[in-house]
């Protein structure tokens, strides 16, 4: 799969190690990704409040750019991103009008021919074609998959898996041998806004995620954002001095997980690259007992 | 020579808005062959009628044209004011100004323009019109009730107490419907099962109802007063004559895991089993798609158990073969799938049901006998929260339209949980309360006030379970969208009312057409609201919209009136739009060839074979007939007709082909 690629400012920065770990196991997925020429901010949180125009033009300016070097598909692993853009993508679907002016404004012509993908849809369907026993380690462990708020939302726009349930992160984790488990925080705010003004806020609800991914047994969070992942990881100790109990649960992006499936070293992963270190409990057989008991619950159910 | 009248009418400002009343009377009077143009502000009034009237007395019209609105409208007003002045019916035709020009178009000359091309296409018809005469037909009193719910019942019981014979026909082994599945019923609070078992002994002890149960419809042929219905009755591996309803088979079948669906799921049933203990009629049914005799060709505990013999387990299906001279359909609603709220949790805990569910908890005929206690435990919850709307009013969630019925009973659910469990507390998240009906409002006002439901205006954006408990977390927007979390024992979904998932094959089998939601559609909203499109068949209850008891209950009252009206005369009138076949003089006699092309493109059955004879019996040639009870008049038979032996009456070839022309 040849795919156009937008890294974003995140993942040259805070989170490198999305970048570096897709980049990594991308070769083995079959997946080539070419940079966008050129690309520039998508203008995330602080365009959008201020001019609805910058908003649309920084990403129309990337969009259009992938236009010219000839993607039909952009990757955007960022979830910022992805919904600046597919937003963007959206907005100037529905206004001819809007589209000339932002064309405009950017000095390109704006088309609107290039699909806007994020990560799960990408890796969803290199999964469904098969992995034909690329998986030498499989990630045996129950993960908590959290998706967060951009993802999936808003439905109409993304047109992507169900917006309050999603699925397609709990069925890619399934096929890399690890156990999704069933909690209620999938879809709920980290905090991302206030990242920076209002770290309390942050702290109160993303302990809350960490503390019911805790409780439901996951030995991980595996993310697709890297605002989830600074506030669940980065912020972890203060989330825990909120709580007052420690959680020391790794959140790990996706790719990682999947990284470590496929067999790739921690080190290209970047998994050290983390402040709550990438750990798991030492149990005996652990992967088999946990199967057993997912494999028990559906059946127990239906019987009742 | 033709002397037609053109009468315009203004229609208030809907048309004499945008046309020029006075440049069409004007132009129209231009037309070779009118001899008479004028225009009036409402045409359907009596002066308008009246100007019609003596206009054709006076100039001796031989052909009218209204301008005005659509035919559907008022051509049969207009028609017997014509026919009232001594002009067949038929020669008065419609020019519709007001739907195909002036509610179409802006104010300006082109409107005008084809408001005086659309009386001229008319005046071109009329020129070339025949008198022509209602075809009789005769009528079948029977009618046909399909649902057996309470509008089926009701419906069934008037048209058979008007003195008409009725067959009902049930598709689940039991009639009674949504509403024998009802604990209470607003805003009274008297037992459902009290007032409707009475009424579904009545139905089956009537002499004019003929009842049949687990059947389904098969086939709808004919028209208005003539219908020939097919109708599958299941087999049921009982013989329904021997069997006396004593209900030793039943306890004799080994399954007993088996959801009812008369409990809805909150309780089992067996495999051969009736649905509920006032069943009517009180007959068991095998389930064959569960019974182990059926799946793994051994068991029979039931037959051998059975006092009557009355278990067949080879009984085949029967098509019974019925004609009737009206339909009436009244099959209802289900319930809206809970797929599009995952985040609600239902189908994942135990402990979040649906409002139907609640009713079978809260009946006292239901699994518990009436006490409430939720399904994982048993345990009498002590905290439970009722959310409203769920899947209503939100596209995003399920159907845009409103339910109409779950503010009412949600007010009524969290007043009986109330009285059955004192120190319970029950919240109610609600977007606003539509109690629009006689001593509704006073209801919800009574659960809130007198038994202390606490209403929290707001939506619930998820369930999950923690600790036992079932965490719901809402917003409470008469407090600025304060989030509300609570910690519930039992959470009840109000889930959306939706047509039957077979409605469209059902709306397709009776020629009826349907909505975007796939309800069934009435002719006219407002004025026609039992009536549908197709003559002779007609509507009742939720299978149109969502609708309460009361709504319902008048409304197939109201049907059955529409068929006893029918039912009144002895022969109907038809409309003689119908083909006919080219007859002439000998030595031709018809210029049919005899090819029947028609016969195999005739969509009803129509077309018949005539032998034209000599004198001495000699066979001179086959052709067409049609049947002119049958004919409905679409003229796909003189489409495909090689010979153009055949023709529609008032809408001739030669008047279609005028028309066209005339533009």
């Amino acid at each position: 799969m040849k795919l156009g690629y937008f890294p974003g400012c995140s993942l040259q920065g805070s989170a490198g190690e999305f970048d570096e770990s897709l980049q990594a196991i991308a070769p083995a997925l079959g997946l080539e990704l070419i940079e966008i020429p050129d690309w520039s901010c998508c203008g995330a949180s602080a365009a959008h409040n201020l001019n609805r125009l910058l908003a649309l033009a920084l990403p129309a300016r990337t969009l259009a750019l992938a236009e010219r070097a000839g993607f039909r598909e952009v990757l955007v692993p960022c979830s910022a991103c992805y919904s600046r853009l597919i937003l963007t993508r959206h907005e100037l679907e529905q206004d001819e009008g809007l589209r000339r002016q932002v064309s405009e404004i950017i000095g390109m012509e704006y088309q609107g021919t290039v699909r806007v993908l994020n990560i799960l849809e990408v890796m969803g369907q290199i999964f469904q074609d098969g992995l034909k026993g690329k998986i030498t380690k499989p990630f045996e462990h129950p993960v908590a998959c959290y998706y967060g708020c951009l993802l999936v939302r808003p439905p109409k726009v993304v047109q992507f898996d169900r917006p309050e349930d999603p699925r397609t992160m709990d069925e890619l984790m399934k096929k890399i041998g690890a156990e999704p488990i069933d909690w209620a925080f999938k879809v709920e705010c980290c905090g991302a806004g206030f990242s920076i003004s209002r770290t309390d806020l942050v702290a109160k609800l993303s302990s809350k995620i960490l503390a019911d991914a805790q409780r439901r047994g996951a030995e991980a969070i595996i993310v697709a954002c890297p605002m989830c992942h600074a506030n669940l990881d980065m912020r972890q100790e203060k989330a825990e001095k909120w709580a007052g109990k420690k959680y020391s649960m790794p959140v790990l992006y996706l790719t990682q997980a999947i990284g470590l499936a496929l067999g790739l070293p921690e080190k290209k992963l970047a998994l050290h690259q983390h402040l709550v270190p990438v750990s798991f409990p030492v149990k005996a057989k652990p992967a088999a007992k946990a199967k057993a008991e997912t494999a028990s619950q559906p059946a127990g159910q239906s019987e009742e | 020579m033709s002397r037609i009248g053109v009468f315009l009418c203004h229609c208030g400002e809907n048309i004499a808005g945008t046309v020029d009343p006075g440049k069409v009377v004007e132009a129209a009077n231009r037309i070779p062959g009118v001899v008479h143009s004028i225009d009036y502000k409402y045409m359907c009034s009596d002066p308008g009628q009246s100007l019609i009237r003596e206009a054709i007395k006076e100039k001796g019209l031989t052909g009218v044209i209204v301008a005005a609105c659509s035919p559907r409208m008022h051509e049969p007003t207009f028609r017997r004011v014509c026919a009232e002045s001594g002009l067949n019916a038929f020669l008065c035709e419609m020019a519709n100004v007001r739907e195909h020009c002036s509610w179409v178009h802006e104010k300006s000359e082109l409107t005008t323009a084809k408001a005086i091309d659309l009386v001229r296409i008319m005046v071109e018809k009329a020129k070339r019109n025949r008198p022509l005469f209602p075809i009789k037909v005769p009528v079948t009193k029977t009618a046909l009730v399909l649902g057996g719910g309470i509008a089926g019942i009701q419906a069934s019981l008037d048209i058979a107490n008007a003195g008409h014979k009725v067959i009902l026909v049930e598709r689940d082994p039991s009639i009674g419907g949504h509403m024998a599945q009802l604990s209470e019923t607003f805003p009274t609070l008297d037992c459902s099962q009290c007032i409707l078992t009475p009424r579904m002994v009545e139905v089956a002890q009537h002499p004019n109802i003929t009842l049949h149960t687990y059947s389904e419809l098969e086939s709808v042929d004919g028209f208005i007063g003539n219908f020939k219905v097919k109708i599958r009755k299941k087999a049921r591996g009982i013989d329904e004559k021997l069997c006396t309803g004593c209900g030793v088979c039943a306890q004799k079948c080994p399954l007993k895991k088996i959801p009812s669906e008369f409990n809805a799921a909150m309780g089992m049933r067996t495999a051969i089993y009736t649905p509920f203990p006032q069943a009517v009629p009180n007959k068991p049914v095998i389930d064959k798609k569960r019974c182990t005799y059926y799946l793994k060709g051994k068991c029979k505990a039931c037959e051998k158990a059975c006092p009557a013999e009355a278990i067949r387990f080879d009984q085949p299906d029967e098509i019974i073969e019925v004609e009737t001279g009206a339909i009436v359909c009244t099959t209802g609603f289900e319930v809206l799938s809970t797929e599009f709220f995952p985040e609600y949790g239902y189908g994942k805990y135990k402990d979040v049901i649906n409002g139907l569910q609640f009713e079978r908890l809260a009946s006292a005929s239901g699994p518990t006998l009436g006490a409430i206690r939720r399904p994982s435990d048993g345990k009498e919850p002590e905290t439970v929260v009722f959310i409203a709307c769920a899947g209503s009013r939100d596209p995003a969630k399920g159907i845009e339209y409103c339910s109409k019925i779950c503010c009412m009973y949600t007010a009524k659910h969290a007043m009986l949980y109330k009285h059955k469990v004192h120190q319970g507390t029950p919240y109610v998240f609600y977007m606003d309360i539509r109690a629009g009906g006689k001593m509704y409002e006073e209801f919800v006002r009574r659960a809130i006030e007198e038994d202390g439901v606490k209403y929290i205006r707001g939506r619930v954006s998820r369930i999950y379970e923690q600790d036992g408990k079932l965490i719901v977390k809402g917003a409470d927007t008469l407090l600025g969208a304060q989030p509300v979390e609570i910690e519930a024992d039992l959470v009840v979904l109000a889930t959306a009312m939706v047509a039957n998932s077979g409605a469209e094959e059902l709306a397709k089998k009776i020629h009826v057409s349907y909505d975007s939601y796939h309800f069934l559609a009435e002719a006219h909203p407002k004025l026609r609201p039992v009536e549908t499109n197709t003559a002779g068949i007609f509507l009742a209850g939720a299978c149109q919209a969502p609708r309460d008891i009361p709504e319902t209950v008048a409304q197939a009252s109201g049907a059955a009136s529409k068929v006893a009206a029918l039912f009144s005369a002895d022969e109907l009138s038809r409309e003689p739009v119908i083909a006919v076949v080219h007859r002439t003089a000998p030595p031709i006699f018809s210029i049919c060839e005899g090819c029947f092309m028609c016969e195999q493109a005739c969509p009803f059955q129509a077309i018949e074979r005539e032998e034209i004879k000599t004198r001495d019996g000699k066979l001179i040639k086959v052709v067409a007939k049609v049947n002119p009870g049958v004919c409905q008049g679409c003229g796909t038979c003189v489409a495909l007709c090689r010979a153009k032996a055949l023709d529609l009456q008032g809408f001739s070839n030669e008047q279609v082909y005028a028309e066209v022309m005339a533009v």
